[in-house]
């Protein structure tokens, strides 16, 4: 596996776990009482602070355990920690092409709920998803290409 | 599942006669990743055709020594 397609996975991995404990925490209050009370704008500012954060940490980790990988086993070179090549970038491409048409989607979306003037915690929560979305669908097709082909 | 290009490729037999060149080597030299030489190996990518190049002159032949496209496909 190259270490683009680790990155790719971590990067997955973060965004799911993440998603999953914002809805998790968001997700209980709304049926709990009427959606303008709650507080949801903290939760997901950390949210996505912690998605960039643990993308970092993950891609240092990554390639920690790339390096230590490549020690034990004597297989593959630490030089192909940071390297990326062509193949990397046209697939990184097709994935962030991918990524956009969602979000494009999404937008027409959020832009009728605008319009018909839902209130602000929908409109934002529309937004946090479209861009969960954007991101986990470019991460598939990246994936789907590095295992095809492409 | 089909493969992705119609490019075939001898890089294999190439790697084996220069002295088993290793899949790591090769990339080292065309500068590519090793994960990038084994799916053109495979068919599962068709490299630009700067790599092409890039390949072909490690193994010291031709581009079509390297590189094959079936007859009869457009």
């Amino acid at each position: 596996m190259s270490f683009e397609e680790k990155l790719t996975w971590a990067n997955t991995v973060t965004t799911v776990i993440v998603a999953a404990v914002y809805a998790w925490i968001i997700g209980g209050q709304i049926a709990a009482g009427p959606v303008t009370d709650i507080a949801y704008q903290k939760p997901m500012i950390i949210a996505l602070g912690a998605i960039v954060v643990l993308t970092i940490a993950g891609a240092i980790a990554t390639a920690i355990g790339t390096a230590v990988g490549v020690k034990i086993s004597g297989e593959g070179s630490v030089d192909d920690i940071d390297r990326k090549d062509e193949r990397d970038v046209h697939i990184n491409r097709r994935g962030d092409l991918a990524g956009y048409y969602v979000a494009a989607v999404f937008m027409f979306g959020i832009l009728a709920m605008t319009m018909l003037e839902y209130p602000h915690f929908w409109i934002a929560n529309a937004v946090f998803v479209a861009l969960l979305a954007a991101g986990l669908t470019s991460s598939a097709v990246k994936l789907v290409a590095y295992h095809r082909g492409f | 599942m089909a493969k992705p290009t119609r490019v075939m490729n001898s890089i294999r037999s190439l790697r084996f006669a220069a002295s088993e060149m290793t899949q790591a080597k090769l990339a080292d030299r065309v500068g590519m990743t090793r994960q990038t030489i084994i799916a053109i190996e495979q068919g599962r990518y068709s490299p630009s055709l700067e790599v092409a190049f890039k390949i072909a002159r490690v193994f010291g032949v031709s581009l079509n020594d390297v590189f094959q496209y079936p007859e009869g496909q457009s």
